[in-house]
C-alpha cells in the first residue's frame, strides 16, 4: 500500500499503541508469554490480567459458560475467574520482559487491592517501576473479588471510585484508566467520579451480573461447581449494545465530555470496532472473540478497520474517533414527525411470510397477504404503517425489506418543544400519526 | 443369505440418503425459516406441519417433533425415506427462490421418528370405546394410517391382510436402497400397539365372504391397493426371465438374490418410478447391463426428473420411442423385438419397417398394475370408468352408505403418503358418519385439523383482511 495507508496508531488517555485494538484484562493476557505471541501477532496493546496482593487468590474449576443461540456458538460469554492467581513479582517481571521486547505495544497493569491509600501506593509503584505505560483499576468485577470489597463493589459507590483514583494517582507517573462495571443504575456517576478523582480516562463496560442456565436433566445451575453455581460476568457479542450505550452517555454526558475512553464489550470484529470508536472510544479493549478464535484475529481487525478508513477517506483515528455521539440523544429531542413506511421488494422477496405474521400478531397489522392465495408475497399497507421496522429485521433476505422516509409536510417538532409550546400542535401530530 | 448376496446388500444398498448427526440436524433445523403459513406444509398431502417440527428439533424437543409427524401422518417414519420430496415438500421450500438448497425436510423428519422408534414411541393412546367397530381391507400405508386414527377416535378395528406380512408396498415394494423393510415393520408394530386386530394371510372372498364385512362391522375401508401388473400382451410374455416389477423387487427385498439368477443384459419395459426401481435394482443385484424401454420419449415419462438421473447415474441405458412387440427365446427369454415409435396426435404409432432387436435374459415388466375390483364389486360399491373405486373426495366415503375407500384403490397408484393421509380422511368420515354430531374424544383435534391442513384463525383488525391489493 501507499502513503494513503490510513494510520491506525491510537492514543488513549496518554497511552499510546501503534492501533486501537487491546486484549482486556482477562484469561489472554494472563502472562507474558501470552502477551508476547499476542504482540506477534499484531496486537497494538494488552491489559494484563489484574495484579493484586500476594498471596494470589485460589481459583474454582469450572469457570466459563456460554449462551449459543439457534447453532451460534458464543452469543454470550460467563466466568468466574478472580484476578491473577500467580504471584505479583512473576508478574512484573514478566512485564518488564514484554516492554523491553516490544517497547512500542502499550502494556496497561490492572490493578485491584483493599480500598487503602498505602496499598494502592504500592502496587502503582511497582507497576511503574514495572515498565507499565498506563494503569487501569479494576473497579468491575462483578465476582468474588466483590464480595471481599473489591472490584464492583468500589465501582458500584462514586465515592469510592473517586476516593481510590486519588490514592493512584498521587503516586502514578503513567496515565490512570478506571475500568466501570455496568452494573448500576447509570453508569454516569461513576464516570463523573473518576474524572473528579483525576482519571485520565475510563474504560468500558466490565462484565454484567449473570447466572447461564439452568441443566435441565439435573435441575442444577449450567456450567456449576460441583452442583453449585455463583453469577459471573457476562460479555460477548450478546453485550454490545448495553456497552454501546454507556459509552455513548459518557462521551455525551457534559460533566465527562472529552473524557477519554477505552471501549469494551462485545467488540468481535473491526466494525463493532468502529461503532465504539465512532461513539467516542479511542482504544477498543477485546476478550470473548479472541478467546474463541485466538489471538491471530488482530490481522482481520488491523486489515478491516484499515479498509473502512481508507474507504470512507479517514487518514487517522481521530478524524472519526466521537463523530457519531453528537446524533445520540435523549428520546424528548426526536423528531414526532419523522415517517418512514416498509416497502417489499417482489422481486427479491421468498415468501416466507414471516414479517406479514410478524405484524399481524405483534406489530401494527399493516402487512396484507393475498387472501386468494395466489401470490405468496405479502404487501405493505403504507397508510397504516408506522414505519416501526419489525417486518425489516425479521426478513430474511438482506435488503428486501427497506424502511422509506416519507415527507409528512410538517415541520420537525420534538417532544421537549412541545410541551415547552404548551403542547401547541397536538391535534397536527395526532392527526398525522392516527388519521 | 448367502455371502455374495450379502456382499451385493453391503455394496450396492447403502442407504441413498443416510442419516444426519445430531449436529448436522441441529445446523439444518436452524436454518428453516419457520414459514409462516408455509408452502412445504401445503404440498404434503398429510399436512405435517414441517417449520414446527422442524423448530422442535432445533429445540431439543424431539419427543414433540415425532409427535407433531405422527399426528398428520402415521406413516411419518417411512415417508422421512419413502417420499419423492424434490416434488413435494422439498421442491415447495422457499429456499429455492432464494437459489439455495432446499431445507432437508425429509432427513429431519427421520431425525425425530428414528429417535421415537429408538425409544419405541407411539405417541397416542386408543380413545375410550365407542361401541362401533370398523373392518380394514388392506394393510397398506391407508388401512393402516386408517386404523390407527379410528383406533384413537375409540372404534374397534379389524385389519384383514391377504399377505402374510403387514405394510402393503410400504413392506414389500419401496427401492431397498431407499428404505429397508424394517423400516416398515417397525412403523406397523408402532402403529398397531394402538391395538387393532390383525387378519393377516386372509383373502376377501376366499377366506371371508364379503358380505360378511358389511353385517359383522359398522363400517368398511377398503385399501385393496392395485392388483397384479398389467400384462404386456405380446407373444412370449410367459417364458422363464420374464418377470412382473414388483415381484421382482420383492426378491431383492427378501434379499433372496437367487431366483433371480444372473443376468447379461436385463430389459425393462415401462416408464414410471417403478420401472425405475426396477431398473436400478436389477443394476444393483450385478445385472451387467440393463436396458430401460419406453414407448414414448423420456420427457413423458412418469417417473420423477430425480428418478430417471438416479437410474442414468446407476447406469440404466434408456431406449426411448420404442414398443415391445415380443418376447423372443424357445424356454427362456432371450431377447426383445422392438418397434421404433412416434407419437403422432397424442399416440403411439410404430414407424413401419424400424424393428430391432436387444438380446438379453431377464425382461422386467412395469407398465403399472391392473385394478383390483372384485371385492369392491362384491360390496356393491361402484366403480369409476377406470376402475377405480368412485368416493366423495371430502369423506372417502363410496357408493356405499357403510364403504370408504382410500390409498392407491381410489388414486390409481400414488405415493405411500398419499395412502396415509386417505386414511387419515376416511377415518374422520367415517367418525362423522357412524357418530354425527358428537364431540371428538379428546386428543384428535389436532389430527383432524391437518386433513385440510390447519388453518389460521381468519381474524383480521379493522377490516385490513379486504386491503390486499
Amino acid at each position: 500500500m501507499s502513503s494513503a495507508t490510513p494510520d491506525l496508531s491510537a492514543n488513549c488517555a496518554g497511552i499510546k499503541s501503534p492501533n486501537p485494538f487491546w486484549l482486556a484484562s482477562a484469561p489472554p493476557t494472563n502472562s507474558g508469554e501470552q502477551i508476547m505471541r499476542a504482540f506477534q501477532y499484531g496486537w497494538g496493546g494488552a491489559v494484563w490480567k489484574t495484579l493484586g496482593q500476594d498471596p494470589p487468590v485460589i481459583n474454582v474449576t469450572s469457570r466459563y459458560g456460554a449462551l449459543d443461540i439457534g447453532g451460534s456458538k458464543i452469543a454470550g460469554f460467563n466466568n468466574i475467574e478472580l484476578i491473577t492467581d500467580r504471584p505479583l513479582e512473576d508478574n512484573l517481571k514478566e512485564m518488564l520482559a514484554v516492554k523491553k521486547r516490544f517497547a512500542d505495544r502499550a502494556v496497561i497493569a490492572s490493578l485491584m487491592v483493599p480500598c487503602e491509600r498505602q496499598d494502592w501506593h504500592d502496587i502503582t509503584a511497582k507497576v511503574v517501576d514495572a515498565g507499565a505505560d498506563g494503569i487501569e483499576l479494576n473497579f468491575g468485577c462483578p465476582h468474588g473479588m466483590s464480595e471481599r470489597g473489591m472490584g464492583a463493589a468500589v465501582g458500584q459507590v462514586p465515592e469510592y471510585v473517586k476516593m481510590v483514583t486519588e490514592f493512584v494517582k498521587e503516586k502514578s507517573s503513567i496515565p490512570v484508566l478506571v475500568k466501570l462495571t455496568p452494573n448500576v443504575a447509570d453508569v454516569r456517576y461513576a464516570a463523573r467520579a473518576a474524572k473528579a478523582g483525576g482519571a485520565d480516562g475510563v474504560s468500558l463496560i466490565n462484565t454484567i451480573n449473570s447466572l447461564m442456565g439452568v441443566n435441565l436433566d439435573t435441575l442444577t445451575p449450567k456450567f456449576a461447581v460441583g452442583g453449585k453455581a455463583a453469577h459471573g460476568g457476562y460479555c460477548g457479542p450478546a453485550v454490545k449494545p448495553i456497552a454501546l450505550n454507556m459509552v455513548s452517555q459518557i462521551a455525551t454526558d457534559p460533566e465527562t465530555k472529552g473524557l477519554p475512553i477505552s471501549g469494551i464489550g462485545g467488540v468481535s470484529t473491526w466494525s463493532d470496532a468502529a461503532e465504539f470508536m465512532l461513539l467516542g472510544s479511542s482504544s477498543v479493549q477485546l476478550c470473548t472473540a479472541v478467546m474463541h478464535y485466538g489471538f491471530r484475529i488482530i490481522e482481520d481487525l488491523n486489515a478491516g478497520l484499515e479498509n473502512w478508513m481508507a474507504a470512507k477517506g479517514f487518514k487517522r483515528l481521530s478524524d472519526f474517533i466521537g463523530v457519531s455521539a453528537p446524533s445520540v440523544t435523549e428520546w424528548k429531542h426526536l423528531n414526532l414527525h419523522h415517517k418512514t413506511v416498509a416497502e417489499i421488494d417482489a422481486t427479491t422477496c421468498i415468501g416466507c411470510q414471516l414479517c406479514y405474521v410478524a405484524c399481524n400478531d405483534t406489530a401494527h397489522q399493516c402487512i396484507a397477504v393475498d387472501s386468494r392465495g395466489k401470490s405468496r408475497k405479502p404487501v405493505v399497507i403504507q397508510e397504516d404503517c408506522v414505519g416501526c421496522n419489525l417486518c425489516s429485521l425479521v426478513c430474511p433476505v438482506d435488503g428486501c425489506i427497506t424502511m422509506k422516509p416519507v415527507e409528512t409536510g410538517f415541520k420537525p417538532l420534538t417532544w421537549d418543544e412541545y410541551m415547552k409550546n404548551g403542547m401547541a400542535g397536538y391535534k397536527e401530530v395526532y392527526k398525522r400519526v392516527h388519521g | 443369505m448367502d455371502s455374495n448376496s450379502r456382499k451385493i446388500f453391503q455394496e450396492n444398498f447403502k442407504e441413498i440418503h443416510p442419516p444426519l448427526r445430531p449436529e448436522e440436524a441441529a445446523v439444518e433445523a436452524n436454518r428453516c425459516l419457520y414459514c409462516y403459513d408455509a408452502p412445504c406444509v401445503k404440498a404434503c398431502p398429510t399436512h405435517i406441519e414441517i417449520p414446527r417440527f422442524i423448530k422442535q428439533i432445533a429445540s431439543g424437543d424431539l419427543t414433540g417433533s415425532a409427535k407433531t409427524i405422527f399426528e398428520a401422518n402415521a406413516f411419518g417414519h417411512s415417508c422421512a425415506r419413502a417420499c419423492p420430496v424434490e416434488v413435494l415438500c422439498e421442491g415447495a421450500c422457499v429456499y429455492h427462490d432464494w437459489q439455495e438448497k432446499p431445507i432437508s425436510i425429509a432427513l429431519l423428519q427421520r431425525r425425530a421418528t428414528d429417535e421415537a422408534h429408538a425409544a419405541s414411541m407411539e405417541p397416542f393412546e386408543p380413545g375410550p370405546d365407542n361401541g362401533f367397530s370398523v373392518a380394514v381391507v388392506g394393510g397398506g400405508p391407508a388401512g393402516l394410517a386408517c386404523a390407527s386414527y379410528l383406533r384413537r377416535l375409540g372404534y374397534a378395528v379389524t385389519v384383514f391382510e391377504r399377505d402374510k406380512n403387514l405394510g402393503g408396498l410400504n413392506t414389500h415394494g419401496i427401492a431397498e436402497y431407499k428404505m429397508t423393510r424394517k423400516v416398515s415393520t417397525d412403523e406397523v408394530k408402532r402403529i398397531l400397539t394402538l391395538g387393532a386386530t390383525v387378519k393377516s394371510g386372509v383373502e376377501i372372498g376366499r377366506d371371508i365372504v364379503p358380505e360378511d364385512l358389511l353385517t359383522g362391522f359398522d363400517a368398511v375401508f377398503l385399501g385393496i391397493g392395485l392388483g397384479e401388473t398389467k400384462r404386456l400382451g405380446i407373444p412370449g410374455e410367459a417364458l422363464r426371465g420374464v418377470w412382473d416389477a414388483l415381484s421382482f423387487i420383492r426378491h431383492v427385498k427378501n434379499r433372496d438374490l437367487k431366483p433371480l439368477g444372473q443376468s447379461a443384459c436385463t430389459v425393462i419395459i415401462g416408464g414410471g418410478n417403478t420401472a425405475i426401481d426396477a431398473a436400478t435394482q436389477a443394476k444393483r443385484t450385478g445385472a451387467k447391463k440393463v436396458v430401460l424401454a419406453y414407448r414414448r420419449a423420456e420427457a413423458d415419462m412418469s417417473a420423477y426428473e430425480f428418478e430417471r438421473a438416479l437410474a442414468k447415474t446407476d447406469g440404466v441405458e434408456f431406449l426411448l420411442n420404442a414398443a415391445p412387440l415380443r418376447v423372443l427365446g424357445k424356454k427362456k427369454a432371450e431377447g426383445v423385438e422392438f418397434a421404433r415409435t412416434a407419437v403422432k396426435n397424442g399416440k403411439v404409432v410404430e414407424l413401419r419397417g424400424q424393428r430391432h432387436i436387444i438380446k438379453c435374459d431377464r425382461v422386467i415388466k412395469a407398465v403399472g398394475q391392473a385394478k383390483q375390483i372384485s371385492v369392491a364389486k362384491a360390496l356393491g360399491v361402484e366403480l369409476a370408468k377406470d376402475g377405480k373405486i368412485a368416493v366423495d373426495p371430502r369423506t372417502l366415503r363410496s357408493s356405499h352408505p357403510k364403504v370408504f375407500a382410500g390409498g392407491d384403490a381410489t388414486s390409481g397408484g400414488k405415493e405411500v403418503v398419499n395412502a396415509a393421509a386417505d386414511g387419515k380422511r376416511a377415518a374422520y368420515g367415517i367418525e362423522r358418519t357412524l357418530r354425527p354430531g358428537a364431540p371428538l374424544p379428546p386428543g384428535n383435534e389436532y389430527w383432524v385439523s391437518t386433513i385440510d391442513g390447519r388453518q389460521v384463525a381468519p381474524i383480521a383488525p379493522r377490516g385490513k383482511e379486504a386491503a390486499h391489493v
